[in-house]
């Protein structure tokens, strides 16, 4: 199993709702707490699982406004593992998921400096590193509904964006969107190999946004506005 | 990246005494010049000790959670970051019972034999401190052979300094190490002015690569965030290209040229200018350390809006 998810760019709304929600779980889940530092003052920081960024791809009047939400990639090969010398920074067998054992963990930032994902935050309340666990301790909870054992951030998605599932299953719902839309890694070329897709936006035709052109209809208004004064 | 003082103090510090204690050796091994008197040589390696010991000590001063810091011994199969803390401490040991025998000049082969592998656990762990930059695929200016080659070589340098001015200081004929720190300066001006050469030009990823967007101009509109964030404060930082060529310039000056002056003067070098020569080498190296983390610009900065790292 490889654990994941698929970020579909197209319809991303960059409301960073799905930010909020695994700020919300996660404040008291297994590597809970995400400290804030000043959350009501001049300069307020803090610890964030999970951080959009907004970009304009191309040039007006060609462009495109794309919302990019980032969290952990679940990498192939995380050197965020191999580079951590006390073996807090760990990947599970089973499903893919990497972890930080809270107790083993100097702070040392050194797999902050591996990750080219910027997926890795230190809490300087703890001194420890934290990072995105995929809720892990949502996704097996037998007591939550079937529908409901999947990540905060892909629950309270309201442009339903991001999917999670295994991307080792050729026939799941992921693992059919990434084929079917041609989802893409970030980076490849470092070669993580991460487990998290990105759906591209999809192929509109442009609108026009230049010269407007006036039909007929137009035309005549436009003629008897100039004949006739208001 | 941000230039943290003590991994700055640390790096320089332990490198420098892992050379000095090298070149001890390689003196007496070869009794260069003669060779230095017992206790003075015992007191130099114990410099060596305490110049390594202080810095791994300062290297724990950045640590967030240092009571888990005993654990970062573990993983020596995988992290340089651990080999470097195994071979550190590997070191101690071999080393003291190298002075130990030094200052008593006594049992030579034995003595040389605990010094040989001593030595040979200094190179492992400046090998391994350098390596735990250049495995960093994360860092264009870091993912370089040249990264662990200048380790090697500027730790070096520093101890032949000081080991120089050692010799001064106890009346020893310095001409062999007046030629052995000459070597090593021209080694080590050679290695940083083809790593400058080389980390100069941009390669490798860049905004495009990092969204995906490969065929189109992208440009950051939002960060999202309102105030800076663990990530713009510990990769954010930028130096300017203006400070970068200075900050060069000064570390060619005070390593390079003053302590190359001062032993090409063509008198015979008084320990007050082998002193200032020493200082000035490592002076030149702090430089040099600020502005290897300094201008080491992180993937994720292209984030942020960064077109090429």
């Amino acid at each position: 199993m490889r654990l994941g998810l698929v970020i579909d760019l197209d319809v991303c709304v960059g409301c960073h709702a799905c930010a909020v929600a695994c700020k919300e779980w996660n404040a008291s889940g297994t590597t809970g707490p995400l400290s804030d530092y000043q959350p009501y003052g001049a300069e307020p920081s803090g610890v964030w699982f999970n951080r959009i960024r907004h970009y304009e791809v191309g040039e007006y009047p060609d462009s495109k406004t794309v919302n990019f939400p980032m969290s952990c990639m679940h990498c192939e090969d995380a050197d965020c593992v191999t580079v951590c010398p006390t073996g807090a920074s760990y990947k599970r067998t089973g499903d893919g998921i990497v972890l930080v054992d809270q107790n083993r963990c100097m702070g040392c930032n050194y797999c902050a400096w591996a990750c080219p994902y910027g997926a890795r935050e230190l809490d300087r309340s703890s001194g420890t590193m934290k990072k995105c666990t995929l809720c892990v301790d949502r996704i097996y909870d037998q007591a939550l509904p079937v529908e409901e054992r999947q990540p905060a951030c892909v629950l309270t998605c309201p442009a339903h964006a991001r999917m999670f599932g295994d991307l080792d299953d050729p026939q799941s719902a992921v693992s059919m969107a990434v084929r079917e839309r041609g989802g893409y890694q970030l980076l490849p070329e470092l070669g993580y190999n991460p487990t998290n897709h990105y759906l591209p936006p999809r192929k509109h035709k442009p609108i026009p946004t230049g010269e407007v052109v006036y039909g007929a209809w137009a035309k005549v208004k436009k003629l008897v506005n100039r004949v006739v004064k208001r | 990246m941000h230039p943290a003082f003590s991994v700055i103090f640390f790096t320089v510090a332990s490198g420098t005494g892992f050379g000095l204690f090298v070149l001890l050796y390689m003196a007496d091994l070869f009794r260069l010049g003669g060779g230095l008197p017992a206790h003075a040589s015992a007191l130099t390696g114990l410099l060596a000790v305490a110049l390594v010991g202080g810095g791994l000590l300062s290297s724990t001063f950045h640590l967030a959670n240092p009571k888990n810091a005993w654990r970062a011994f573990t993983r020596w199969r995988t992290s340089w970051l651990a080999r470097e803390g195994v071979f550190a401490v590997a070191f101690f040991p071999f080393a003291l019972a190298y002075i130990a025998l030094a200052w008593f000049d006594a049992a030579r082969d034995v003595r040389l034999m605990l010094g040989f592998f001593a030595c040979v656990l200094a190179w492992a762990t400046l090998f391994s401190t350098g390596m735990i930059y250049a495995c960093l695929k994360t860092i264009r200016q870091w993912n370089t052979p040249l990264v662990p080659a200048a380790y090697l070589v500027l730790g070096h340098f520093s101890g032949a300094m000081l080991l120089l001015v050692v010799t001064l200081a106890v009346g020893a004929s310095s001409t062999a190490y007046e030629s052995l720190v000459m070597a090593l300066l021209l080694a080590a001006a050679v290695l940083k002015a083809t790593y400058y050469f080389w980390v100069g030009r941009p390669y490798g990823s860049t905004i495009n690569t990092a969204t995906g967007f490969t065929r189109a101009r992208v440009r950051l509109l939002d960060t999202g965030h309102t105030h800076d964030t663990f990530l713009t404060r510990e990769f954010g930082f930028r130096v300017g290209s203006a400070q970068r060529f200075w900050l060069k310039a000064a570390f060619f000056l005070f390593a390079v040229a003053v302590p190359a002056a001062m032993l090409t003067q063509g008198q015979a070098l008084s320990l007050g200018a082998g002193l200032g020569a020493a200082v000035s080498a490592i002076l030149g190296m702090g430089v040099e350390r600020w502005l290897f983390f300094a201008e080491a610009r992180h993937v994720v900065n292209l984030f942020h809006g960064a077109q090429r790292t």
